[in-house]
């Protein structure tokens, strides 16, 4: 969810670059990425060839010595967090071993809790759910160590209301950790308390932002809450709470098995790791897909896409990261790396890398018109500039669709975006308004070229 | 008062001690519970615990606002209230942020300016404006904003967004169309009212503020969503298209209808009461009133007295002032004084009533009481018969026991009051009828046995004991019984051995129901001795607005005067109509349940020939051969002062003086066996308590719509 956790990116920013610098290795900077090989895959089933059960679970290597890694306790787990470089899988790329080591360290009296964030509803994404279909011990573990690492006495995997395998899967796999004993009192041996349940909701994507995610949980209408007081502080049943995202916590045990300097290997400097990416669109071969941070766009299209449909030079645009962020041109898209800092760079983001492959064909008016009518109908409707923003938006690119529309209307268009941006309770407007963004910074010509086309054929009709 | 002087003076110290714990209680607090923050340059101290726009509210800069309210949880969703604070990349809402020490906060920026812009526009596209036609226009949060931020031309060319209004009772009308989604109304009714009939159904732009089916809004103080409504989505139905606000004069004045004494603001127009407001007091209500004080004006224009009236052969017939008293006297001269009685209502005001006291015990009567039963009450002393604790005191309760009393139909406000204690840890136990008082209470027992129960060493009595601050509440019901020594004498055991009065907190409290009760209390309008002894019936009755007199206080033969407002059961009955004002038409002294003196004052001229109730008891004085020396207002009143010294302290609670129970030995037969009927509540019917509220046609709207409250699913029913 590129929603999750964006709020506090910015205030922690300072403190990142100061605790990554310490950690850097002193070898020389890779500069080429991309190209992952098997051994180096983490998600080894996530095709679901193999059982995605206890059995083949364990001959992946899934619950290989966990009991080791939770004895080595909560500060050595948030430590090698910290030094593996992983930021978020969610979409907003907070430094994960930083939030989880904001969780108290001493309870007051109220226990701590874990939730998973499995919503995943933004467009395009498709990788949670491979996750949870075929490898569900992955996550149940990385839920136990994850939970170990922030105290959690216990934690929720919240998930989507449609995902129906996904869910099942995923309870079958918790229940066959109970059954060896993994999960619950003296999970693994370790003498850890853990216990682990299962939740899903109806659907509404802004159940994936943290705080509704805990509203909703709690049985309220999924609607984000005030940020102060944060989860860590004030989360699920007023209790501290960290919300994280599945890829994030699946990813955790295997990142302690091999080491944090394994993990941060992968990637450019602050972009460590391997990803699962998502291509879908107007590609050969749509595929979800585990790589190395940091690749290059085009080479993951091409290697593991089967290509654009029609070749490279038949790209309009690609919206590198789920519907939420601003699409990119085809000239952008030529050596644009697939990572947080690069795409930010771009005025884009990685969010969830999710890479929607848009050919020739497509019409982006049309394309950005549907994303605005998504977030129309997602929006909680607790906030005004929202509320009444993403209606207005989506009435505005129905117009502009059939170019209906006055050439300063664009202009218009893009003050409302930057009118509902940032003034939110949550992230849903910015994601509103991004993609409109993107689009007007990148496709105004084709724009104005509509509306002009429109207006002659409405006079040569008059005439 | 002389068997009680020593222990007056035993207790004094300690008396004085407690008002001095008082007085510590309400200081401001110390220097390190403050915060310094920068406002606009300006450095302003606020207390710990203060969001950003009470910083800025206290640097005196004025931060728009539609959804935050102070007395309401912080929803931070209209977003009008956004400031630029340093450090932080974004406007923030300063009604949701923490003001924290050293804030740097800007208000009249350019981007502060142009983000509210914003937000002033997207609340634009889908409101009507249709302010002409809006009740709420002139007083519109809104429209009064919208000069500021708003723009002079829309940029919206889209359809507008339209709502179904919505069936909320025959108080509230809706305009949803106008909602601005504010959920001030749902916080209200959730927080404040108890009662969770309002909500959200709907994202994003189909969201809409409503009940889901097709419900009543079930709270005594529904009507408070009506000013908290920063549009006009809620307006008064009543009221709906009889004025413009400005047209209205408005009076400060109190309410009645209950014996809260909140306090009001009466709007009129010309003759006509508009509107009843609340008025802010801390003290006393806040800033809400129940359905009751709102809307029962509409009562004023009906069922009025408004010539003397004398009864002939015909019936009551319309008579001049002189005949009317030259009757009464032809009546009063065939009686000794002992042979009268005075009988005050539940909305007879002080003035009056100590006027007809002196009158009558210069006639040589002595036989005064008040409606409902409380001849017999001893009222020596006060703090035998008040709301001690005050009702401040209830947000520093740490225990609440209720015996024999429904707060939320006796005083809602109140009852709003003890809700919010309730909310915020303090366990709330009941003695009595089960009532849904809208938060949970522990049902401790019915009856008087479970009074004794509860003192002999329960579990309770512990808790009671351990708590810092306790309450008991005893209803206004309890004192209306007939074994009232008995459950009195097992409450003051209660009383004593809980130690609910403790050195700086006097926990017993008698909740009143009637607005004139305590003041009658006060000036001793009560049968003196030989009148309590004497069962011979009297010959002329003198009902001061009394309506709901016992049947026995008014025997078939006597000769009976209605002085009231009124046409109600008292008028019916009388053989003479004296026409009185009503509390909205008049200069009158309302004592309420704590002890607080406070005033009406005249918001319209009176109706017809009616006069004030002082005037006349003064007027017939003269015609009785028993002239009193007041001839003014001023005169009444320091007549009152000398009655009840504290009476003269107006809008202050005389905190009176707790002898040590000694008032318990001297009250009634303290060996009477109590009854076992559970001890109830004195009101069952909320909306119609008095003459006024009983000749309301909106009161009688909302008696009927509360018999059904879900009209789709009578209307089902029906169909099925």
């Amino acid at each position: 969810m590129a929603l999750q956790a964006a709020g506090r990116k910015g205030v922690q920013s300072q403190l990142l670059s100061t605790c990554l610098r310490a950690y850097s290795t002193a070898a020389a900077e890779r500069t080429s990425f991309g190209g992952l090989q098997d051994k180096d895959r983490i998600f080894t089933n996530i095709y679901g060839r193999h059982d995605p059960f206890i059995k083949g679970a364990e001959k992946r290597g899934d619950w290989y010595r966990t009991k080791d890694i939770v004895q080595k306790g909560s500060d050595w787990i948030v430590d090698q967090m910290k030094k593996s470089g992983l930021r978020g899988r969610g979409g907003a790329g907070f430094p994960s071993g930083l939030k989880w080591s904001f969780m108290p360290k001493v309870s007051d009296g109220r226990p701590s809790y874990l939730v998973v964030n499995g919503d995943e509803s933004e467009p395009g994404t498709c990788k949670d759910r491979e996750i949870m279909r075929h490898e569900p011990h992955k996550l149940v573990e990385g839920c136990l160590i994850a939970g170990v690492g922030m105290r959690a006495r216990a934690g929720y995997i919240y998930i989507r209301g449609e995902f129906v395998n996904e869910r099942k899967a995923v309870m079958r796999a918790i229940d066959e950790a109970y059954a060896k004993g993994y999960l619950g009192k003296n999970a693994c041996g370790s003498g850890y308390d853990f216990d682990l349940n299962v939740h899903w909701g109806a659907g509404a994507y802004i159940c994936g932002e943290e705080t509704a995610l805990i509203e909703s949980l709690e049985g309220k209408q999924g609607k984000p809450r005030l940020k102060p007081p944060f989860p860590a502080n004030v989360g699920l049943y007023g209790c501290p709470t960290t919300v994280t995202n599945v890829e994030t916590v699946a990813v955790s045990p295997t990142i302690l098995r091999r080491g944090p300097e394994w993990f941060s290997s992968f990637g450019r400097k602050n972009n460590h790791g391997t990803k699962l990416f998502a291509i879908s669109g107007h590609v050969n071969r749509p595929v979800t897909v585990e790589e190395e941070m940091s690749i290059p766009l085009r080479e993951l299209i091409e290697r593991h896409a089967g290509g654009v449909r029609g070749g490279w030079d038949n790209l309009l645009a690609i919206i590198p990261g789920g519907s939420s962020v601003p699409l990119l041109p085809r000239s952008q898209c030529d050596d644009v790396l697939m990572d947080f800092d690069a795409l930010k760079e771009r005025q884009s983001g990685l969010g969830t890398a999710a890479v929607m492959v848009m050919d020739k064909s497509t019409d982006p008016i049309e394309a950005i018109a549907r994303l605005s009518y998504f977030y129309k109908h997602e929006s909680c409707g607790q906030c005004t500039p929202c509320r009444e923003g993403t209606g207005w938006l989506y009435d505005i690119m129905t117009r502009m669709k059939k170019g209906d529309a006055r050439l300063e209307e664009i202009d218009m268009l893009w003050e409302i975006t930057k009118q509902i941006e940032g003034h939110t309770i949550c992230a849903l407007g910015d994601a509103a308004a991004w993609p409109v963004q993107g689009l007007i910074r990148h496709f105004r010509p084709l724009m104005e070229q509509r509306i002009e086309q429109a207006s002659e054929e409405l006079e040569r009709i008059a005439a | 008062m002389q068997r009680y002087r020593g222990a007056l003076a035993r207790l004094q110290a300690v008396g004085l001690q407690s008002a001095r714990g008082m007085a510590a209680a309400a200081q401001p607090a110390p220097a390190e519970d403050l915060i310094e923050v920068t406002v606009d340059g300006q450095k302003v101290s606020v207390p710990k615990g203060s969001n950003v726009l009470q910083a800025c509210d206290a640097a005196g800069k004025d931060i728009p606002r539609f959804c935050y309210h102070q007395r309401l949880s912080i929803a931070g969703n209209c977003r009008m209230c956004l400031v630029e604070v340093e450090k932080s990349p974004k406007p923030v809402a300063s009604c949701a942020m923490p003001a924290g020490p050293g804030m740097v906060i800007k208000t009249d920026t350019p981007l502060v300016k142009k983000a509210r812009e914003g937000v002033m526009e997207f609340l634009l596209i889908n409101h009507p404006l249709d302010c002409p036609i809006c009740d709420q226009g002139g007083e519109c949060d809104l429209q009064d904003q919208s000069m500021v931020f708003g723009s002079d031309r829309g940029r919206f060319t889209e359809v507008k967004r339209a709502v179904a209004d919505k069936n909320l009772g025959p108080l509230v009308k809706t305009v949803m169309t106008r909602c601005i989604h504010c959920t001030r109304c749902i916080r209200f009714a959730k927080e404040i009212a108890g009662t969770d009939d309002l909500g959200i159904t709907g994202r994003g732009r189909d969201a809409e503020v409503g009940t889901y089916v097709e419900k009543l809004m079930t709270s005594e103080l529904s009507g408070n969503v009506i000013d908290l409504c920063p549009v006009g989505a809620l307006t008064s139905k009543p009221a709906a298209f009889t004025y413009r606000n400005w047209e209205l004069k408005t009076t400060e004045s109190v309410d009645t209808s209950d014996a809260m004494g909140a306090n009001i603001r009466v709007d009129t127009r010309g003759m006509e009461v508009i509107r009843v407001v609340p008025r802010l007091n801390e003290d006393v209500n806040q800033e809400w009133i129940s359905d009751k004080a709102r809307f029962q004006y509409d009562a004023l224009r009906y069922q009025r007295l408004n010539v003397p009236l004398v009864r002939g052969e015909k019936g009551l017939q319309q008579a001049s002032w002189p005949e009317a008293f030259a009757a009464i006297a032809r009546a009063a001269s065939k009686v000794q004084g002992h042979e009268m009685r005075a009988v005050a209502g539940r909305l007879a005001d002080a003035e009056s009533m100590v006027l007809l006291k002196d009158l009558m015990n210069r006639l040589g009567c002595g036989d005064l009481r008040s409606e409902a039963g409380f001849a017999d009450l001893d009222a020596d002393t006060r703090s035998s018969y008040v709301f001690n604790s005050t009702i401040a005191g209830v947000d520093q309760a740490d225990a609440i026991l209720l015996v024999g009393c429904n707060p939320r139909l006796e005083a809602p406000v109140l009852n709003a009051r003890i809700r919010a204690a309730n909310l915020a840890g303090v366990p709330v136990a009941a003695v009595g009828e089960q009532y849904d008082l809208t938060y949970p209470v522990e049902h401790l027992g019915a009856n008087g046995d479970a009074l004794d129960k509860l003192a002999k060493n329960s579990d309770y009595m512990k808790r009671l004991k351990g708590a810092q601050r306790p309450m008991v509440i005893v209803g206004a019901g309890v004192l209306q019984r007939a074994d009232r020594d008995a459950v009195l004498a097992k409450v003051a055991k209660l009383v004593e051995k809980g130690e609910v009065v403790r050195e700086g907190w006097n926990g017993f409290n008698v909740l009143h129901d009637a607005a004139s009760r305590v003041a009658a209390l006060d000036l001793g309008f009560l049968p003196s001795a030989r009148a309590r002894a004497s069962k011979a019936a009297p010959k002329l009755v003198y009902l001061l607005g009394a309506d709901d007199y016992s049947e026995a206080d008014v025997p078939p033969t006597a000769f009976v005067v209605y002085q009231g407002h009124h046409g109600d059961r008292g008028a019916a009955r009388a053989d003479v109509v004296l026409p009185a004002t009503a509390y909205t038409e008049k200069y009158g002294t309302y004592v309420n349940f704590e002890g607080r003196p406070q005033s009406t004052k005249p918001a319209v001229a009176s109706v017809g020939d009616a006069r004030d109730d002082w005037k006349i008891v003064r007027a017939l004085s003269e015609v009785l051969g028993a002239p009193l020396p007041y001839n003014s207002l001023d005169d009444a009143r320091r007549r009152l002062a000398d009655v009840a010294p504290h009476l003269a302290r107006r809008d202050a609670v005389e905190a009176p003086l707790w002898l040590a129970g000694e008032q318990w030995k001297a009250a009634g037969d303290r060996k009477a066996a109590a009854d076992a009927a559970p001890l109830a509540s004195a009101i069952a019917n909320f909306y119609q308590t008095d003459a006024i509220s009983r000749a309301s046609k909106v009161m009688a709207k909302c008696v009927r719509a509360r018999q059904n409250p879900i009209p789709g699913l009578h209307a089902a029913s029906v169909g099925n």
